[in-house]
């Protein structure tokens, strides 16, 4: 007879401190508001002293507003695809209508560069709801594959209708005053956008929202309509998309067809899937990651897209959960080994 | 005019059946949507013209080990990531497409871009069809394109690994419980769909020159197809590209060639918002809208 086999399991429990602060009890002591407070206080403070760190080489300010950029989108993708249950492959569609219509604002009516990106920001997003409308009731894999196809449609009308300058695009758009104002301005928009919609996700509008991606026969049996809800949602994240692409063009002065480039909507889908997905403060994290590495890749012309493609699949088999929700176990429980008797 | 139309339309129709085949047949056996399709497509020219050209073989046996390397990359990606991810639709879709994007990108890395890469066509000559001169190379599509669907048909009706698929892409279920190895039929199916997505690369690569974009192309051409025809409907899929095909060929003879583009997405947009399960399609209502 050999020895029966001893298998041990890994048991998670909660820290002390996580269980007392999740009630009111938070308020009792420095310690459990700091352990509350700790880890949202470190980003805000990354990402409002990341301009005065980086003032000195502009090049880096610039692939920190990329940065800003690109996580606003990813949220925008994690909001639409984790809390909603509409995974849209198309965040590039986002992306280039907030930047055409600010261009347009900016160069035919004069508008200053931040009411431009106002108006950007509010009429895209109706733009982009009314447009995604139709597609709405679609589910799983049918709205991620019409998603896709809105962007590169709208790459085409413009190639073949030669409307919205063509494929020359606009130039001479305004950029903004200051280094500034240019850092500031997006820095405390993502800011905003990432606090704004996790508040909102927990209000009873968000457990609605909540619900559809969980069980929309549910919200439908409650007398509340699911594609209304579903459009609610979309608004809010085609804010998020239409404000990046409208923020992005003031800092460049050109708008194009690239705008609606493949890469903008697969870029946001890795940052996510990197990041954690289902946490909104993830995207973020994994934006901070492959920006920068894609610029270090830079030299490498197409390898870095080859680089990205196969760490999004390596993290999608093999890691699906994310940094981000590894990092809140850690941060959250204990692990420890137990024998299985 | 009109008999050019009538000609050439059929001709685009096969050259659409041959790209989206590959694609339906796998989203129909295992209901997985293989978006690295485009991507098999381009590398099974590269690969065919580094066997012939580089390696000097002669063209079929270049062929044949093309199609044959595609049906060995459709088996690894299905063991070595597909299966992991199975039943997942959104983890399925971004992790096949990402492959895609790394395989297209991959090529463009290294070097193969520009006009310089072409493969032979398999028959030289032209012949006249109603006055409307055709070169033999597009007939010999014609003909493969018949002689493939007879192949699969024959394949699906006498044939146990052909019952085997069709079994699984009725039921998966009771398939099982009859002793047909799911895993084993789905990464069937992926080859056997990365192989068809070869052949057609080698005929239709020879019309024009080897360029990584078209496997973009071919992807978006192959999912209006299967999308117009029904999602995993083989017989909508014959259909579908008969439509697409037609409609394209009329607006490149009537207006720019920008256009054929705009038809394929406006054809997925439109089907998808109207009928989700496609024009020939069975409705599955709850599984795709609410």
């Amino acid at each position: 007879m050999s020895e029966p086999f001893k298998q041990r399991r890994r048991e998670r429990i909660d820290r002390g401190v996580k269980v007392r602060s999740a009630s009111i009890y938070a308020l009792n002591s420095l310690e459990e508001i700091g352990y509350l407070l700790a880890p949202r206080m470190l980003l805000t403070c990354c990402f409002l002293f990341m301009p005065l760190a980086l003032s000195p080489w502009p090049y880096w300010g610039r692939v920190g507003l990329s940065v800003c950029i690109l996580a606003l989108l990813s949220i925008s993708f994690d909001f639409l695809a984790n809390y909603v249950g509409l995974v849209s492959l198309g965040g590039a569609f986002f992306y280039g209508i907030g930047g055409y219509i600010s261009a347009i604002c900016n160069t035919e009516f004069g508008l200053p560069p931040f009411l431009a990106i106002l108006v950007a920001t509010i009429l895209g997003a109706m733009i982009c709801t009314i447009a995604l409308l139709p597609c709405l009731p679609l589910r799983g894999i049918y709205f991620a594959i019409v998603t896709l196809m809105y962007p590169l449609l709208m790459i085409r009308l413009i190639e073949a209708f030669d409307i919205l300058g063509g494929t020359e695009g606009f130039r001479g758009i305004d950029g903004f005053n200051s280094f500034w104002t240019e850092q500031y301005g997006l820095v405390l928009g993502l800011l905003v956008a990432l606090f704004a919609l996790r508040r909102f996700v927990n209000t009873d509008a968000g457990l609605v929202v909540r619900a559809v991606k969980d069980n929309d026969q549910s919200v439908r049996a409650s007398g509340i309509s699911v594609t209304r809800t579903k459009a609610k949602a979309v608004f809010l994240a085609s804010l998020t998309g239409c404000f990046a692409g409208a923020y992005y063009i003031h800092m460049y002065s050109n708008v194009g067809i690239s705008s609606f480039a493949l890469d903008l909507s697969i870029m946001p889908i890795a940052a996510t899937i990197i990041g954690g997905s289902g946490t909104l403060v993830g995207p973020v994290i994994g934006a901070a990651i492959l920006v920068p590495l894609s610029e270090l890749l830079r030299d490498f012309g197409s390898l870095r897209i080859v680089v990205y493609a196969l760490v999004l699949t390596g993290f999608v088999v093999f890691r699906s959960e994310g940094l981000m929700n590894f990092l809140t176990r850690k941060y959250q429980q204990i692990e420890r080994w137990v024998d299985i008797r | 005019m009109f008999y050019d139309i009538l000609v050439y339309g059929f001709i685009q129709s096969l050259a659409l059946v041959l790209m989206a085949f590959g694609f339906s047949l796998v989203y129909g056996v295992s209901r997985l949507p293989n978006f690295a399709h485009g991507a098999i497509y381009v590398l099974t020219g590269f690969v065919a013209w580094v066997f012939f050209k580089q390696a000097g073989l002669p063209y079929f046996v270049a062929a044949v080990l093309a199609i044959a390397a595609a049906g060995l990359l459709g088996v690894l990606i299905y063991y070595l990531i597909l299966k992991r991810v199975r039943g997942m639709e959104v983890s399925e879709v971004i992790a096949t497409y990402a492959i895609g994007l790394a395989l297209l990108e991959g090529l463009r890395y290294l070097g193969f871009r520009g006009s310089t890469y072409t493969l032979p066509p398999a028959l030289d000559g032209v012949s006249f069809i109603f006055d409307v001169p055709v070169d033999h190379q597009r007939i010999f599509l014609v003909v493969l394109g018949f002689a493939m669907l007879a192949t699969i048909w024959l394949l699906t009706k006498y044939t146990r690994i052909g019952r085997a698929l069709k079994g699984v892409a009725q039921d998966e279920r009771a398939a099982m419980m009859l002793g047909i190895d799911s895993d084993v039929t789905a990464a069937i199916a992926v080859a056997l769909g990365s192989m068809l997505a070869g052949v057609a690369a080698l005929i239709i690569f020879p019309l024009g020159s080897l360029v990584v974009e078209e496997g973009y192309k071919v992807l978006i051409y192959a999912i209006a197809v299967c999308v117009v025809g029904g999602l995993g409907s083989w017989a909508g899929t014959v259909m579908a590209a008969f439509v697409l095909g037609y409609s394209q060929y009329i607006t490149v003879a009537y207006g720019k060639p920008h256009f054929q583009m705009v038809v394929m997405l406006l054809a997925i947009i439109a089907t998808l918002i109207i009928r989700p399960s496609g024009f020939f399609g069975r409705q599955k209502q709850l599984q795709e809208r609410v």
